[in-house]
């Protein structure tokens, strides 16, 4: 049944808008407003717990740095697909894609959030103030035209209802030049959020500092994240919306992962080898803990997808996208958070209205999903359903 | 070209843009202007009156900081730089503090205020080119007008010195700009100015370093004179005693250097100043972006690839949908 669904073209997955999940979700989305609304008017000590010593918090390394790598699906899927040209890939491509547009949108304006002189931002794009030297000018320019190529790469499942078919046109016309970019822009930033650390130096705790291989580890996991938040979600939405799943598909692309998955490893325990950095995992430190946490986040999946019979088996699937996500958000909060230090005496934990504004996020995001697959042509048209 | 060409061409182009171990031109680290501004700061002479904090308050006209908790919300009580404080004398204390700029059982003073680094990290971090170094004076300045507020500035830094106004609706970051608003009056940086011992100084940096040396070739106990206010001003003959330093002048080397330069009797490591290479964390950075990004090569080549690819991918689907 399931390799006959996948050869339908994407439909609305129909369905009623208003359930409990949806009111839950919208209320968490309601308490996040009122926190922001505070931090407006009263300015961000008056939600945050943010400070000199640790000028970023989760506003910025979870919701920006974490957030937007969860968002890389659409890039890992489009990569597989129009790039290496796995066309059997193809009925991920538009869910992935959703989930993208929502992850990076949201990543984009919780900056707004963060920004003290939020009204300023436009000055990132504006010849004169933009300062091209900064690792930061170019995450912010390349996320805020990878947001835009997404919206165009998915327009053709709206556009239609807007009654706008000929745009629909011209842009299907182009649509491989936004694919390209699609995959390039990612490539870029994801890899500079990476490269922000390098300018930290020693502030950043050994295990953490890598250097000019920065870059490369943060764009290998942002592609193990793509990838991993595509099983999750393909799994939480066969559940959700009592679909089959596409296990076959999945379990393919698990092959991917757990390649990809070695090649990141070697990099990343080579380099902390060769720098002489791996004694300190051998201390004991809250970095050395919460290092090996990671590390073993990492390593279980490999052990996971090693065989045929795990990657095949949906729970084990489920289970090993879930600890790689885990590995790829320790691997941010750690290189930001726990393995920062610019000085004594300064410690950062959320506060509770900090939490209350990811959380909202989050809530935000899945809720939008469902309203968009339900009434948008996303997921792959099922035999059961009526088209 | 077959699937597998494209495959490997992508990975090639991938793996180019994503190393970029071997930058193109490494970016070196910035060197000193010869007309460049700054202070030396000598713990040895600092007697802890903090008058420099209060003149440094007064004169870029910011708020005053109480304890938390006081019940004396009389007077400024800073306990370190913030967004409303640019300059401290902090206190370094070990054992039973019988003598001053001893490390052991002995105490000393020492500043925190901006270093006007050669090659500064905030202005290398800053997106918007709100913090800027003047090519002549080397002062580090900051404009709020194009402030976003990102604080990666405040993360960059090593000194961890531009501070934040967290409490503030509208913020702005705040840092030590050498007075240079009160140049075009005559005059020079405020701490310097009312320091009674001339443990702040104000001038030329090479001069600075000259005066620097000076005071560490002195064989230690001997009489001797130091300036006061700025080298080369009215008041340069106060006579004292000459000090004993640890053998380093900090700020020479670190980074590529520093405009405010310190001489002290006690390590630097103990007051709470890093050793750092003299290697600049923002030229390592600039050389991986530039590596990276320069001319826009690689990814210009990398999206030719990808435009490629995906333009051969979309027709076949094209061809199959037919």
């Amino acid at each position: 049944m399931t390799e006959h669904a996948v050869s339908h073209a994407p439909a609305p997955a129909g369905g009623r808008l208003i359930s409990p999940v949806t009111v839950v979700l919208a209320a968490l989305a309601l308490a996040a407003a009122v926190v922001l609304a505070c931090r407006f008017v009263y300015g961000l000590g008056a939600v945050t717990n943010i400070n000199d010593g640790f000028p970023w918090g989760i506003w910025i390394v979870y919701d920006v740095m974490v957030g937007s790598a969860f968002a890389c699906g659409g890039y890992a899927i489009a990569l597989l697909v129009y790039i290496f040209n796995r066309g059997e890939y193809h009925p991920l491509v538009r869910p992935a894609l959703l989930a993208s547009l929502f992850g990076y949108t949201l990543a984009g304006v919780s900056v707004i959030f963060d920004l003290g002189r939020y009204w300023n931002f436009w000055h990132i794009f504006w010849p004169g103030y933009a300062q091209v030297n900064s690792v930061m000018f170019e995450v912010a320019v390349c996320i805020s035209l990878y947001i835009l190529v997404m919206w165009i790469e998915f327009s053709p499942a709206f556009l239609d209802r807007l009654g706008m078919s000929g745009a629909k046109k011209k842009i299907s016309k182009l649509m491989f030049l936004f694919i390209a970019l699609g995959v390039l822009l990612p490539s870029m930033h994801q890899s500079s959020l990476g490269s922000l650390l390098v300018i930290f130096g020693s502030q950043i705790h050994p295990l953490w500092q890598a250097g000019f291989l920065l870059p490369l580890e943060y764009l290998m996991t942002a592609v193990l994240l793509g990838f991993a938040v595509v099983v999750f979600e393909a799994t939480l939405v066969s559940l959700g919306f009592k679909r089959a799943m596409e296990t076959a598909l999945l379990a393919r692309l698990a092959r991917f992962i757990w390649g990809l998955l070695i090649a990141y490893l070697l990099v990343r325990v080579g380099d902390l080898a060769v720098r002489g950095a791996l004694v300190s995992a051998f201390r004991f430190t809250l970095e050395a803990f919460w290092f090996w946490i990671e590390m073993i986040c990492f390593v279980i999946p490999v052990w996971l997808l090693a065989a045929p019979a795990g990657r095949s088996n949906p729970g084990v699937l489920f289970a090993a996208a879930v600890m790689l996500m885990a590995g790829g958000f320790l691997l941010r909060v750690n290189g930001f958070l726990v393995g920062y230090e610019t000085g004594a005496g300064w410690h950062y934990f959320p506060s509770l209205p900090e939490l209350t504004v990811s959380v909202g996020l989050i809530a935000f995001e899945i809720l939008a999903y469902i309203v968009f697959v339900k009434t948008l042509p996303v997921l792959p048209a099922q035999s059961a359903t009526p088209r | 070209m077959d699937r597998r060409d494209f495959f490997k061409l992508s990975l090639a182009g991938g793996a180019a843009l994503a190393a970029g171990s071997s930058p193109a031109e490494a970016r070196e680290t910035h060197t000193i202007s010869p007309d460049a501004l700054g202070l030396l700061y000598d713990a040895t002479l600092c007697i802890g009156c903090k008058a420099c904090v209060s003149a440094c308050k007064e004169a870029n006209e910011m708020p005053p900081e109480f304890l938390p908790k006081t019940e004396q919300p009389y007077w400024d009580q800073p306990l370190d730089i913030s967004g409303k404080t640019l300059t401290v004398i902090k206190l370094y204390q070990n054992g039973t503090m019988e003598k001053k700029d001893e490390e052991q059982n002995g105490y000393a003073f020492i500043k925190k205020s901006c270093m006007h680094c050669v090659d500064p990290s905030c202005v290398s971090a800053c997106p918007v080119s709100a913090m800027q170094k003047d090519p002549l004076s080397g002062i580090v300045s900051y404009n709020k007008d194009a402030c976003i507020g990102c604080r990666y500035c405040v993360a960059a830094c090593p000194f961890g010195v531009p501070r934040f106004t967290y409490d503030l609706a509208i913020p702005q970051i705040s840092k030590c700009q050498l007075c240079r608003h009160r140049v075009k009056d005559g005059k020079y940086a405020a701490c310097a100015e009312v320091c009674p011992t001339g443990a702040t100084l104000y001038g030329k940096v090479t001069d600075l370093k000259q005066e620097a040396a000076r005071r560490r070739a002195l064989k230690p106990g001997t009489a001797t004179i130091y300036p006061r206010g700025r080298l080369g001003g009215p008041e340069q003959n106060y006579p004292g005693v000459a000090a004993k330093y640890v053998d380093r002048l900090y700020g020479e080397k670190e980074f590529g250097g520093t405009q405010m330069v310190m001489l002290s009797g006690v390590p630097f490591e103990k007051l709470g100043y890093p050793d750092l290479p003299p290697r600049s964390d923002a030229a390592k950075s600039e050389t991986l972006q530039h590596g990276l990004y320069g001319g826009l090569v690689m990814p210009l080549a990398f999206l030719g690839v990808l435009t490629y690819a995906a333009r051969r991918t979309v027709k076949d689907e094209d061809s199959h949908h037919d």
